[in-house]
Order: structure tokens, then sequence, then C-alpha cells
């Protein structure tokens, strides 16, 4: 067993003895950022190991949420094949996407995906008669069971979220050393070389974007079935920034650099707005000094400076 | 520490009593908490994102009442205590916060917010806290039973009974051919679906709904699909783009325009005076509670609007340019008393009884006009934890809003749709 | 026909709001997330420069029309020498830095202006009627029905759009600084080889690029409000107008701001509003789909 494995097993296992040490009201939000973090997992798959910056992840995160909530509201569906229409819904939306939106590259490929995610989202708007639109409706307490586990408990609530995180934090870290996830990071360095290797860098691509897809939706559905509620704006675009920042504030291309980011955005927004109303600008400073003395997120400071073989 | 033997019994109790002050253990705080502990709510406020403008007043309104009620002996005589926290106007912030409150900041109950979609998002976590959650909100969704048992809107009228008791004036003396312009979303499909009912119910024909996208900030081209025929206008809209899209609408219509019917939601917290809205002159509005002070204003919003800071017009009495969004803020002040007459029928002295404050709080029904509920008299339906007041109508003139008429508690009024008494705690 | 005039102000507003980040993002080849702030600043400025003064409202606006861009202006240039400098323009740290900037102008519009939206006068403002001919039960009538309408104020920043394109691209293909921007913009190392003093540069057109968004929004702020959440709309639809012109083209970003101002004000003639929102982004999108490098990019851009 490698270093590497051994430390997201590691991780795992922290977060799981976590949960017996941390007050009730850290345990929930631990719960919470572990499903978001989940999202950045997703949203890094295609950002850090294949270097295509979408800003029109919200669009796969609430296809996971509407995936999972409208079947469960409309056709009385179980959780079960609930998460997996969610799943699925998110990667054939992103399969779609990714056929369309990967013939631009660089900033085309940002605004195509921005504006893909915007039509999604008034989309949501549009079909108000099931999605309830920006007001959202409520996933009834009685369909958070899973396998015959009652979801809605704090306890239930943080184990289901440690699983799903550690089956994309597992599935990242094989797919990084799976000659496909290699691929990526070439095509990431230089796609042209990877071409002329004889790769289908469009394939590849394409792969990433759903596999990134899935994972967001993943979280999503995720998300309303542990929370309990689905609501537009997990479309709306400042849904596609969180990610972006999280992963880039954790460490790009480093698989726990989105929980990084993610626990460290939380953390400073809830406390600094315990201590001042105008906490937004405390944010705003600590990112700016975030760039200024760690230019490649916590976790890509952690590479450079302690251990060179963080995966 | 010092052993002078003349003064040395008085220090002895003296470092005794500091030292059990600093060293105190959990139980002898805890017996001390039933008697002067503060009662410690929750304020879920829009501090940041588009509901700030009301967040302000939300927060400026239920201070001034909380103030009030300190003053006066506080609950179980026990001080009351706000415990803020922005939501950003965000339904996951928003159930983080409810989280903070009950795990946290040890609050005894969550009150507050406007927005539907922080109050949906909120509520079930509300219910799994156990938590008792007031909420301000004016949406149906409490009525409608999509939320729990430990969620209540004990202080202001639903947007359901607001638009329906709308109808009969609207049919009777402004036209029966009404377009209707509103926002493509949740809350503007409550105004197009209820109003729609109580048109047809009253007679009256609704010849075109023209739904505005949400991230529209020009107007203009929307309204030439208001067809020639129509009698009457019925707009409503939210959100920082109001005032342009009223201007818009004076713009497009000019000098002749048809009848006006309008929501104060599309200038709430905006003035009146602004430059380009001349043409409202002579339209009406539905307010949620008057914003400029009538001739026969009761002594109660008297009392109400110089305990907020609030002058005649509707204005803070510190900046006459700062309006307050004076048709629903009341909600939280109501409320607050409602929470107070709650934990003093349920002898509330801690979080184990807050079952028996929402079943005091259920119990409720007739709320007269008063000091604490000066918006006007009104009655709760403990089943669909919902409370029904009386509307108002006015009607622009002289640049001011001046009352033309007031719709019966039986207007509002429709079939219950749920009853949270049936659900456990 | 009031679509098509709606599309055109619609198409103004956008090319205003664009052509700064259009430069910015044309020579620095760096996403300013915090261009839309430095629009709002202009807008809340313009507000407050109008209020102070009191009098004719013409007088107020002349003024904030001078103060607001270059107030901004300045304010950009600093965040540039403080913060992207010091960052070496790296594309990914200065999307954080500027989300950063981002949070802290809008914290502190808050606290010091407030969460309302609030009007600025226009200058002049006359309601505009067009006659409409009609066959009536007394054959042909000409008569001014409620609804063909616009105001003057909005012809006037149809005009003004114009006159800041114009007077942007003099600058840039007529003098020194504009000489200087496009080598900058062809091959920086190159620039800096000559001489050029390439991160001066780089201040001035932050700073610019600044200033002309809160140029374009005190000329659109006396027909929507000054509100501190306003920046979000016009970061985006600037965006998208930059990128489909295709990268630092002038002709492409006005070209881009008519097709999308137009597309969305004609389809929403046919389609109910939202679905005509829906179908106008769409088309945008696939614009771009098959012409990557935008209406007047290059492909190696």
């Amino acid at each position: 067993m490698s270093r590497a494995v051994a430390l997201h097993l590691g991780l795992i296992a922290a977060l799981f003895a976590a949960q017996f040490v941390l007050p009730t009201y850290h345990q929930g939000n631990v719960a919470r950022i572990m499903v978001l973090a989940t999202y950045a997992i997703g949203y890094n798959v295609l950002f850090g190991y294949t270097g295509l910056l979408s800003l029109g992840h919200a669009m796969f995160f609430a296809a996971g949420l509407y995936g999972l909530a409208l079947p469960i509201q409309h056709l009385g569906w179980g959780a079960g094949p609930a998460l997996l229409s969610g799943v699925a819904a998110g990667a054939l939306l992103a399969l779609v996407v990714g056929l369309l939106a990967l013939r631009t590259i660089g900033v085309a490929f940002m605004i195509v995906t921005l504006m893909f995610s915007q039509a999604f989202y008034l989309s949501v708007l549009l079909a108000g008669t099931w999605t309830r639109g920006d007001e959202g409706f409520v996933i009834p307490a009685a369909k958070q069971v899973l396998f015959g586990i009652d979801l809605a408990t704090p306890t239930t609530r943080y184990f289901a979220a440690l699983a799903l995180f550690s089956l994309a934090l597992l599935a990242t870290l094989a797919l990084v050393r799976h000659p496909f996830g290699k691929t990526l990071i070439a095509i990431r360095e230089n796609e042209e070389r990877a071409r002329m290797l004889g790769y289908d860098t469009f394939r590849h691509k394409l792969g990433a974007v759903v596999i990134s897809g899935a994972i967001s939706a993943g979280a999503g559905a995720g998300f309303a079935l542990l929370f309990g509620y689905a609501g537009a704006t997990f479309a709306s675009v400042q849904y596609s920034i969180f990610p972006l920042l999280w992963v880039l504030l954790g460490g790009a291309g480093t698989v726990i650099g989105p929980l990084i980011g993610t626990l460290f955005i939380f953390y400073l927004i809830d406390y600094a707005s315990g201590l001042t109303d105008a906490y937004m600008a405390v944010v705003g400073v600590v990112l700016v000094a975030l760039t200024l003395f760690a230019p490649q997120g916590i976790a890509g400071e952690l590479r450079r400076r302690v251990w060179k073989g963080l995966p | 520490m010092t052993k002078t033997p003349t003064r040395r019994s008085a220090l002895k109790t003296l470092a005794a009593t500091t030292a059990a002050a600093t060293t105190l253990p959990m139980w002898a705080r805890y017996s001390q908490a039933q008697t002067s502990e503060p009662i410690r709510i929750g304020f879920q406020v829009h501090r940041t994102g588009i509901g700030a403008a009301y967040g302000r007043w939300y927060d400026r309104t239920s201070q001034a009442a909380v103030k009030l009620i300190n003053e006066e002996g506080g609950i179980n005589g026990r001080p009351v205590e706000l415990v803020a926290e922005d939501d950003g106007t965000d339904p996951k912030r928003g159930a983080e916060v409810l989280e903070k409150f009950a795990n946290q900041s040890n609050c005894d109950i969550a009150f507050g917010t406007l927005f539907s979609h922080v109050v949906i998002g909120s509520a079930p976590r509300a219910g799994e806290l156990k938590l008792p959650y007031f909420v301000v909100s004016e949406g149906h969704h409490v009525a409608s039973g999509m939320l729990n048992r430990y969620t209540l809107q004990p202080g202001i009228t639903d947007v359901k009974s607001q638009v329906q008791a709308m109808a009969p004036f609207v049919n009777q003396n402004l036209g029966k051919k009404v377009t209707m312009i509103y926002p493509d979303f949740a809350f503007g499909h409550d105004h197009r679906d209820y109003f729609s009912a109580a048109t047809e119910a009253a007679g009256g024909e609704i010849v075109a709904k023209i739904a505005i996208p949400p991230t529209e900030t020009s107007f203009t081209k929307y309204f030439p699909q208001i067809p020639r025929d129509t009698e009457v206008i019925y707009h409503v809209m939210v959100g920082p783009a109001v005032l342009t899209f009223v201007k818009e609408m004076g713009e497009f219509f000019g000098p002749s325009r048809p009848e006006i019917f309008g929501f104060i939601d599309s200038l709430e917290a905006v003035d009146l005076a602004s430059p380009g809205l001349e043409f409202l002159e002579g339209t009406y509005f539905w307010e949620g509670n008057p914003r400029y002070a009538q001739a026969d204003q009761s002594e109660h919003d008297k009392f109400y609007r110089a305990a907020v800071g609030v002058d005649e017009n509707g204005a803070s009495v510190s900046d006459s340019k700062d309006i307050s969004t004076y048709s629903h803020m009341f909600g939280c002040w109501e409320t607050l008393f409602t929470i107070k007459a709650g934990m003093e029928a349920a002898g509330y002295t801690g979080p184990a009884d807050r079952a028996k404050l929402i079943e005091a709080v259920e119990a409720m029904t007739d709320m007269p006009l008063s000091r604490e509920h000066p918006q006007g008299a009104k009655v709760f339906n403990g089943k669909t934890h919902q409370v029904f007041g009386h509307q108002y109508i006015t009607k622009v003139t002289d640049g001011k809003l001046i009352l033309a008429h007031t719709t019966s508690i039986e207007d509002t009024l429709y079939p219950d749709e749920t009853d949270y008494t049936t659900q456990s705690f | 026909m009031l679509a098509a005039l709606e599309g055109a102000v619609t198409a103004a507003v956008l090319a205003l709001t664009a052509i700064g980040l259009s430069l910015v993002f044309g020579v620095m080849r760096v996403v300013n997330v915090a261009h839309g702030e430095f629009y709002m600043l202009g807008a809340v400025i313009a507000w407050s420069v109008a209020t102070s003064l009191g009098g004719h409202p013409a007088i107020g606006f002349a003024a904030a029309l001078v103060i607001a861009p270059v107030v901004v202006g300045l304010l950009a240039a600093a965040a540039d020498m403080t913060i992207l400098k010091r960052i070496n323009y790296d594309p990914e740290r200065t999307i954080v830095a500027t989300i950063g900037l981002l949070y802290i102008i809008q914290q502190v519009t808050l606290m010091t202006y407030g969460p309302e939206a609030r009007p600025v006068e226009p200058p002049f403002n006359h309601r505009l009627a067009l006659p409409w001919v009609e066959w009536g039960e007394q054959g042909l009538a000409l008569y001014w029905p409620w609804g063909l309408s616009t105001t003057s104020y909005k012809l006037a920043v149809i005009g003004a759009a114009i006159v800041v394109l114009l007077g942007v691209w003099v600058m840039m293909t007529r003098t020194k600084i504009g000489l200087i921007m496009r080598a900058t913009q062809l091959d920086r190392d190159m620039a800096q080889a000559f001489g050029i003093p390439v991160e001066r540069v780089y201040a001035i057109v932050f700073g610019i690029g600044a200033g002309l968004a809160a140029l374009g929004a005190v000329l659109i702020v006396p027909i929507q409000q000054a509100y501190y959440l306003m920046g979000a709309d016009p970061l985006l639809l600037s965006f998208i107008v930059v990128i489909i012109g295709g990268l630092g083209s002038l002709p492409g970003t006005v070209l881009a701001a008519l097709l999308i101002g137009m597309s969305d004000g004609i389809i929403s003639v046919f389609f109910s509003p939202t679905l005509a929102k829906i179908l106008a982004t769409l088309l945008v999108a696939l614009v771009l789909v098959f012409r990557p490098q935008g209406l007047f990019g290059t492909r190696a851009a």
C-alpha cells in the first residue's frame, strides 16, 4: 500500500473518528461540508486534472438535486432509485453539454458552460409547476430513508455524507492512478503533444466531463436527500463559482484540496459572521491574502513545502 | 491572599464568592438559569443578498419590540435576548443558521426571515432539531402543509389570503377585464393562480397573463403584450429592479392609462416621490399595513411607529429618504408579542418546554387590535399554523397612499389544507 | 418596431458595460471578476454626487460623468498595483483575488450606501410617442395610443454609446498609448524588450477599463437604479459579449452586443418571456460552439 493510499484511508478514518468527538453543531457542519466537498471533487476532476475551467457546474449539481427530488415528489419513488436517477441525470446532461461545449477551449469553454447553466437555471423556473421554481420544495422526512436507515438523524446523516465523500475521494484517487487519468493530466499539460502521441483527446475530455458531471450530480442528489430541500438557488451562477473557489483555495489538482478548501471557506464565513456584520469584507481580505501568500492553494503549498509526493 | 486579622472574615467571604463566581460549577449556573438567564431568540435575518433592504427593517422592528418587552419585565420574568445571524438570503445558509441557533448558541427558539426559499430551505431542519421556528414570510408554504409542526406564521397573513381578498374590490370598482403582470417564479405564480381563481368567482376575466423572467432588468418590451381591451392592470414585482419596472410602465402608458392596481411589493422601500412615478396618481395598491399614517390612525399604530422610529410618511425618523418596508415588518413586532404570549401561557422555562410552547400558540384564536397587534385584529388558525387579518387597499392621492378600502378577515379565509396538530412532536 | 428599439437600447447598454472589460481582457488576458463591482461603484458614486450637489439634475449628472470614472479608475489602478501585479497576473490566482475584491467592495458599499435601490434623475427625459396607423371605422386613422413610445433619454444612451465606442476606437488606433497597448497585447515580452513599461501599461489599462465601466454605469443609472448587487448581471453579460465578439476586437464587441440585445428583444415577442430567455441564451451559446474564436476573433485566440 503506497503512502498516498494510506493517507486517504487515514483521512477517511479521521473523519470517521471525528463523529464521536465533535460537538453536535460541528458534526452537522462537517456532514454538510463533506457533501459540498464531494461537489468540489467532481469539479476538480475537470478543472484540476484536465485543465478545463467550467463556469456552469451548478447545472450538474442541480441536475442531481432535481433528478432525485422530482421522482420522489411526483412519482413517489424511494430514495435508492432516486439517488441513481439523480446521478444518471447529471451524467446524461454532462454528456450532451460536453459534446457541444468541448468544441471550444479556454475562455470560450467558460462562457459556453456558463450559458448552458443559465439556460438550465431558467428552465427550472419555467417548469415551476413541478419544481416550484426559486421557492423550491421540501422532501418529506418519510422519504429520507435508504436501506431502511433514517438519514435525518445527526449520526446517520454524518455517516451517509462520509460514505458519499469517501466514494468520490477513492474514485478520483483510482482515476488519477489509472492510465485514463494520467492521459487527462497529459492533456492538461500539453494537449497538442497528447494528441500527437495518438490519444483521442476529445474522447478523454468528454469522459472527464461526464465523470465530473456525475460526481457533482451525486453531491447534489446527496445534498437534497440529506438536507431535505430542493430549490432553484442551487442552479444559480454563484453555485457554479463556489466549487471553483473551493478548489482554487484548497489546491487544484490535489485529491484532498477540495475538502480543505470547502472546510476553510465554511468556517471562515461561520466564524467571521460571529465577529462582525462586515464578515464578507473579512472573507474578501483573506481571499486576497491567500492569493498573495499561498499561490497554489492550501494543499498545493503543502505539496510544495512539506511533502512533494502528495497526490 | 492577605491575612490581616481584622478584616479576615470579611475577606474570606469575599474570596469564597469570587471563587464561586469564576469556577462556578455548571449545575449552579443552570439552577440560576430558571430565574434570570435571558430567553434567547435566534433571529434569522437577511443582512446581505437580495433581501437586505427588507432585513434592515426587520432588524429595526424586532429590536424595538424586544426593547419594549424587556422594559416591561421580559417574558416570565426573564429578559429576552435576540441572537441575530445573517442568512445571506440563501436557503443553504438559512438552514446552517438554524443549526447554529439550536446547537451552538443555545437559543430557545428561532424567528425571522422573509424570502420563501430561505424559509422552505430552513424549515426541515427546524423540524429535525425540534426548534420552534416562527417565520414572517407571507408565503403560503406554512398553510399549504408543506412544512412541519415546528414552523408557524402567527404574525402576517399569507399571500393566498392577500390575493383572494383583493379580487372583489378590483372587479367591482376598477374593471372586469384584468391583465396580470408578475415575476415568473413561485411568488408570481401564487399571485397568478389565486387571483385568477378569485377573479372568476367574482365574475371578472383575466385577459392576459404576462410573466416576467426573474433575471430581467428592462421591461418595456413586455408591455406591448397587454391587450387593448384591458380595463385593469394588476402588477406585482419584487427585487431591486422594481422601480425600473414601475417607471417603464409609466413611460409606456403616458397620459392614457387603464386603471392600475398593484401590490406594494412593487414599491416596498421605494419613495413614492421618486422621479418617474408621477403617473401613479389615482392608482391603487394593496398594503399589508398603510405606509402613510391615515386620518383615522389607531393609537396603537401611533405607538408602534414611534417605537420603531418611523415617521408619518413611512420613512425613518432620522432620514426621510430611508423608506421602511411598512407592509411586511409589522409581522416581526406581532410575532414577537405572540411568542411572549405563548411562552407565558405555556409557563415556558427552557428547551424542554418547546412542545408546550407550540401547543400554547396553536390554542390561540382571536388577536384583537392592540399595542401587540398594531396592524389590526387577526384570527389564528392553530391547525394550519397561519394567521389571517385585515388587508388594506390604498389610493395614490397627492403623492400619498390614502386608505380606500379595508377588507374583512372573512375575505381572507379559505378551507384548511392541512392539520399540523395531528403530527407528533 | 418597439422591440427593435428596445433591443437597440439594450445593445447600447451592453456595449457600454462590455467595452471596459473588452479592453482589460484583450490587453491583459486576465479575468476580472470584480469588473461588475467597478460598474456598481460608478452608479453609486453617480447617486452620491447627484444628491449632494442638488440643483438641476443635469448639473449633478454632468459632475458624476467626470468624477465617477476618475475615482473608480484610480481605485482600480491602485488595486492592480497592490494585488494583481504582485501575483504576476497569474490567471487562476487573479480569479480568486478579484472574487475577494468583489466581496470587499460589496460589503463596503452595503455598509455605507445601504441595501436599497436608489434612483438617479436623468438630466432630461421626455416621453416620445410614436404615431400608429390603423384601419378604423372611419377609414385610415392616425393616432397616438398607449404603448408606442420611448423616452428621449433612452435615445441619448444609444448616442452616448456610439460616442464612447468611437472614443475608445480612436484611442486604440490613433494615439501613442493605444499603440503601446496593442503592442503589449500582441507580445508582452517583446514589448518589454522594446522598453515599454509593461507593468505601468497594465495598471493604466486596468484603470481605464474600470473607468469605462463606471462611465457606462453613470449613463445607464438614470434608466435603472444604483444598487449594491447590481454588478453581477453586467459582469456576466459583458463577459458573454466580449467572448462572442472575439477577444480584444472592438467591432466584434459591438456586433455581439447588437446580436444579444436584438435577439433578446425580438425572440421575446414570439415566445413566453422566460422561454424566450432560454432560447436566446442557447442561441448565443451555439454561436460560440460553432465559431469558438468569436465573431471577429482569430483562430489563435
